[in-house]
């Protein structure tokens, strides 16, 4: 089967500082995966460049099988890739309403038209209510999405990213900041909106990870060290370094 | 964050909004094409309907402008570029048609405006919308500047100083229609406005239009969601340059002359004056702008040779203590208004008005003062203004504006926050009715 998501040597360095050091990890269809790594480790980095926020300095990355190497990130999502980011990054000024249209406007064959009038384009609108339906954020719909509390904007953060359909979804770092109750909701909202879907997500809560993740692959120092089902990982003694300076669970 | 209740309560009435919305934004549709018929049976003064054609044509050229600031978040300092130019475009077709060179009706001239607006924005849209930000204002200044240097090398397309003189009466009669008096100038003006208005205020809704303000929002992520950022600009600006050329097209028919003047830098910044003091977060901002600067601008230069300052002031009033506009105002108003609770802010207000006339009338008297001093061209040293004679050369003609001023601005400082507080509790949620 051919994977969602192939990194082939990917390297990327910022000045003298590489980054990112011949990473290869190979996405299956339709799982969940977690990228883990330590502060540093390169995950932001490593999803800038599959999203084609950065250009890589080599190596290649292809998307279904083909090759999204160097394409910009509104190329690379219309192939059917979205991505939510670390720090909240919606449209604060617009209604939430609008926040989630923007998502499914291009994917619905929008474009940019200006022979259309969005209200009056009917999929549009009621792709947009199913997914407020399923973030909860309903009743607000029509409030501007900047005044809306911190969980409520990671919400819409990730209904933006999927609202459009594609099939491949990155998050950042989804529950970050979130008290034990939002993140549940938050775990629980990922796990509906990815069903059928190929998940690749960077999380620093481990609960989240192994309640989610069919694998996970660990990034140290710009490399992929490990990648493998959660039990594996928790029992890779390279991992353990790592995480914690020394190996565990000899005893 | 709201608490759960008074959530809960408002997916109700944004609907019941949203459905009232429909009907009262026709209305206020009607209302204006109504208002663009009667206007000049109403206002009967001599000078009415000629200020009312420069009235429309600064509106369609205000709400242009707005396309870029206030709904794509692009500072232009050169806008009135693709105004001159479709103007100029407009004038040269309207002389072709007089020579018999090209069937082209008075009426549809503002069409030829827009296509020469539209087709240099195009242009010089490819490598100005690369950028937002800083980098877009400076080359829309450079534009402008470049456009200007053209304009003494070209000198038979920009007519050097004299610029491109024309005469609409000289063109083919369409359906019999004729414009040799001014309210039938007013009345092609005037459905052209409307037209205008309708087509950009329908832009503003078209997917690309959503676009153009979640550019303005968050460029980044509107990438992420399968967007160019440099693509919806660009679309934007083209549609800008083309209502900019319509309004430009209109110029040349109602003044029946272009200068290079009318694309310089003055042009521009007026227009961005205009629309930053209507309101540039509102669609019908620039509207509003359009009206008074215009309405300043004829009234006012009857009154002083400064009034181009009192516009500075009234811009610079604007940007520090109301950024959101004239229509922002309005708009903060809104909550209070549906509340029923509006009337607990007249005494507020009208302190506040009071005391700002008391400012204005200290501060007015101050510059007119000042300015017949610098200009010395009154030897007696009298002045008249506020209905009184005031001596120049009397140092209690100084003391009285200048006590008059410090008085209104100390009052200012006292009453403006108590009128923000008291907007504050008129507009809040829930409180008794």
């Amino acid at each position: 089967m051919t994977p969602a998501l192939e990194l082939a040597s990917v390297y990327k360095a910022f000045g003298n500082t590489s980054i990112i050091r011949g990473v290869n990890l190979t996405i299956e269809p339709g799982t969940r995966q977690a990228l883990i790594g330590p502060n540093g480790a390169g995950k932001s980095t490593l999803f800038n460049l599959i999203t084609g926020k950065y250009p890589v300095n080599s190596g290649t990355i292809r998307l279904k099988g083909e090759d999204v190497t160097g394409l910009t990130p509104y190329d690379i999502n219309r192939r059917g890739l979205s991505r939510s980011f670390q720090v909240t990054n919606i449209f604060p000024r617009m209604t939430v309403f609008e926040n989630i249209r923007c998502g499914v406007l291009w994917a619905l064959g929008y474009r940019y038209s200006f022979w259309h009038r969005a209200d009056a384009a009917h999929d549009a609108t009621a792709r947009t209510e199913q997914v407020l339906e399923q973030l909860n954020l309903t009743a607000r719909r029509a409030m501007p999405a900047g005044v809306l509390s911190y969980a409520e904007q990671r919400a819409l953060e990730i209904g933006i990213t999927i609202a459009g359909g594609a099939d491949v979804i990155l998050l950042d770092e989804p529950t970050a900041g979130m008290s034990h109750s939002e993140t549940e909701h938050v775990v629980q909202l990922i796990r509906e909106v990815t069903q059928g879907k190929t998940l690749l997500m960077v999380e620093h809560d481990m609960s989240v990870v192994f309640n989610l993740a069919d694998r996970i692959a660990v990034l140290v120092y710009g490399e992929v060290i490990a990648h493998d089902t959660p039990e594996r990982i928790r029992a890779d003694a390279r991992v353990q370094e790592a995480y914690l300076g020394v190996p565990q669970g000899v005893a | 964050m709201s608490a759960p209740a008074p959530a809960a309560a408002r997916p109700l009435a944004v609907a019941d909004v949203a459905r009232v919305g429909v009907l009262r934004r026709y209305g206020v549709w009607l209302a204006a094409a109504g208002a663009l018929i009667v206007l000049p049976w109403i206002v009967r003064t001599g000078a009415a309907v000629p200020i009312m054609n420069q009235m429309g044509i600064a509106i369609v050229f205000a709400l242009s402008f707005n396309m870029l600031l206030g709904q794509g978040g692009m500072l232009s300092f050169g806008h009135a570029v693709y105004f001159g130019l479709g103007g100029f475009i407009a004038a040269h077709a309207l002389n072709l048609a007089g020579r018999g060179g090209l069937y082209l009706p008075v009426p549809l001239l503002p069409i030829v405006g827009g296509l020469g607006g539209l087709a240099f924005a195009a242009l010089f849209g490819t490598f100005s919308t690369s950028r937002a930000g800083t980098v877009f204002s400076m080359v829309s200044l450079a534009v402008a500047e470049l456009m200007a240097a053209s304009s003494l090398i070209f000198d038979r397309f920009f007519g050097g100083e004299e610029g491109i003189t024309t005469n609409r009466a000289k063109a083919p009669l369409l359906l019999g229609l004729e414009f040799t008096r001014d309210r039938q100038v007013y009345y092609l003006i005037a459905f052209w406005v409307f037209v205008a208005a309708v087509a950009m205020y329908a832009f503003s809704r078209t997917p690309v239009g959503r676009m153009a303000n979640a550019v303005r929002d968050n460029p980044e992520r509107a990438e992420f969601v399968g967007y160019s950022q440099r693509r919806v600009r660009y679309i934007s600006f083209c549609a800008a340059g083309l209502f900019a050329g319509v309004a430009g097209g209109l110029f040349a028919l109602n003044y029946e002359i272009l200068t290079a003047e009318n694309m310089g830098l003055n042009a521009s910044g007026a227009v961005l004056l205009m629309t930053y003091i209507g309101g540039i977060g509102a669609f019908v901002g620039p509207v509003f702008g359009a009206i008074i600067f215009t309405f300043l601008q004829s009234m006012l230069s009857d009154y002083t040779g400064m009034w181009l300052l009192y516009v500075g002031i009234l811009f610079l009033a604007t940007v520090l203590w109301a950024p959101v506009g004239l229509a922002g105002i309005m708009m903060l108003h809104a909550p209070a208004w549906r509340a029923g609770r509006i009337g607990r802010l007249v005494a507020p207000y009208a302190v506040v008005g009071a005391l700002g006339l008391v400012a204005a009338a200290g501060i007015i008297g101050l510059l007119e003062m000042i300015h017949v001093v610098i200009a010395a061209d009154t030897p007696s040293g009298l002045k008249r203004m506020f209905w009184t004679t005031v001596n120049v050369r009397a140092v209690t003609s100084w003391l009285v504006f200048l006590a008059l001023a410090a008085a209104g601005a100390a009052g200012l400082r006292w009453a403006g926050p108590r009128a923000a507080t008291a907007l504050g509790e008129a507009n809040r949620p829930g409180a008794s009715r």
